[in-house]
């Protein structure tokens, strides 16, 4: 069994939970062990970049020399926004000097360079498509119809992230096909949804939102599958103030890729947490069902 | 179009500080516009993308630092990944606005106390506590309606937590902020 160091990142104690869970739930399904980064800190999300680059890599850097007491290949992560900022710290700290000046930030220097990944990186890398169908009760979510977005940093810039397409990411794609879901043609897989605007400027949000759930209704998505829990807060929670700036109603549930993986293993409900989303999902599982029936 | 006259008002040495902090080579935009093509906030910008990096070949400074655009940039990393010179845009952007604090300018002052408001809560507890966050910034800002109608989505759903989840190593969080505070005065 492959152990991973695990960050869930802030928002998996809260507004994400269901993600975190899920994301434990499929990783152990499909024999990945996780091992927590022991006391991990917040990684300074967006503000600490925007206050110094120095500052946001300590910050991450901390959780880097947290995990080296375990006996693991990677460092992974639900989150998008912490695997920017762990990934960043890990390439800004590659210059000697650099590293020396975030070390003296810290009580405990980073010594080692630990390999920093996105759990869906490891889920489509390291398991891989073909496993997870081998495990599958045959194709659990056909008829279901997705919209599958990214969100925008998940692989860009592509010099950083060094995983699938910068402009056209197709990771979630083949593990949602997989699971016998039809994915759209969505042609804003990569696009803002307005990130962490929701509280200062909620009107750019729900502009940028209302765009992405627009174009997904359009194309006659059942439902929304994304990777990020900022995504994710902005499409599901925040999909009313988005419906009043587009002028029209939405009704789209909005899912974590790991949900829906979850879903087709069969996994128990509490490991899934679909009664943490906003926007029911029942009328994505009825308009999957109504797909099939002759 | 406007005219700048760049002989009165060009900072050279803004441009030489702009360049090292980000380590980026501001002479090597070309003004192709891809940036601000791609750019899904130049709806919102008082300055588009491209414009900012062109204001700063002229080493308009006061301009830069006192512009809205720079703090509402969410780092999406469109301009940095299309730019056809490989310039790390989004990161002159980030720099923009660390000069903008230190030089205490703030367009877009809200975006500034709810990122201020966050790092308060991760200095504190180790950790972001988002309740305790949101309530720093309704005390701050006095903008409390806006969201009111997202409490009844969430709060049944069990996600909030009323209390923060603190770490072990707070204090070592809370040391790595004394410590940069210490440097950045030197």
């Amino acid at each position: 069994m492959s152990v991973y160091a695990y960050y869930p990142g802030c928002s998996g104690l809260g507004t994400s939970i269901e993600y975190d869970i899920s994301t434990r739930a499929v990783c152990q399904a499909l024999g990945l062990a996780l091992a927590d980064v022991p006391d991990w800190s917040c990684c300074g999300a967006t503000p600490a970049h925007t206050v110094d680059h120095l500052l946001s890599s300590a910050l991450a850097a901390r959780n880097l020399a947290q995990a080296e007491d375990l006996d693991v290949q990677a460092l992974i992560t639900p989150c998008p926004s912490c695997l920017t900022n762990l990934k960043t710290a890990m390439h800004r700290m590659s210059d000697r000097d650099f590293r020396g000046k975030v070390n003296k930030l810290l009580d405990r220097p980073v010594r080692r360079d630990l390999p920093v990944k996105s759990v869906l990186q490891v889920l489509v890398e390291d398991v891989g498509p073909e496993e997870l169908a081998s495990r599958l009760p045959g194709k659990p979510l056909a008829g279901l119809k997705l919209a599958p977005y990214y969100g925008c940093i998940m692989n860009r810039p592509p010099e950083l992230m060094r995983f699938d397409d910068h402009e056209h990411p197709t990771a979630m794609d083949r593990l949602m096909q997989t699971l016998g879901a039809e994915v759209v043609p969505f042609p804003l897989k990569v696009e803002c949804c307005g990130a962490s605007f929701g509280v200062a400027r909620k009107d750019i949000t729900a502009r940028l939102s209302a765009k992405l759930l627009e174009t997904a209704q359009d194309l006659g998505a059942h439902a929304m599958v994304t990777a990020c829990p900022l995504c994710h807060m902005n499409l599901d929670l925040r999909q009313g103030q988005a419906a009043s700036v587009a002028g029209r109603q939405f009704r789209i549930p909005v899912f974590y890729y790991t949900q829906l993986i979850a879903v087709a293993l069969r996994l128990p409900q509490d490991a899934i947490g679909l009664s943490k989303l906003c926007v029911s999902p029942n009328s994505a599982f009825k308009a999957m069902r109504k797909a099939l029936r002759p | 179009m406007e005219v700048v006259d760049i002989h009165a008002s060009c900072d050279a040495e803004f441009i030489a500080e702009v360049e090292a902090e980000s380590s980026q080579r501001i002479a090597e935009c070309y003004q192709c516009g891809n940036c601000t093509a791609g750019c899904p906030f130049t709806f919102a910008y008082d300055i588009p993308v491209s414009q900012i990096m062109r204001l700063l070949q002229a080493g308009q400074k006061r301009r830069l630092l006192t512009c809205k655009s720079i703090w509402l940039c969410a780092t999406c990393e469109s301009c940095t990944t299309r730019c056809p010179n490989n310039i790390d845009v989004a990161r002159i952007m980030d720099v923009l606005r660390h000069l903008a604090r230190r030089e205490g300018y703030a367009a877009e002052r809200n975006v500034k106390v709810f990122w201020d408001a966050f790092l308060d809560s991760v200095e504190k507890h180790g950790r972001s506590f988002e309740l305790g966050i949101l309530a720093a910034y309704i005390a701050k800002t006095g903008r409390f309606w806006p969201d009111l109608g997202l409490g009844p989505k969430i709060l049944p759903k069990g996600k909030l937590g009323f209390k923060p989840h603190p770490i072990q190593g707070k204090k070592q969080v809370a040391e790595i902020f004394r410590r940069f505070r210490e440097i950045s005065r030197s």
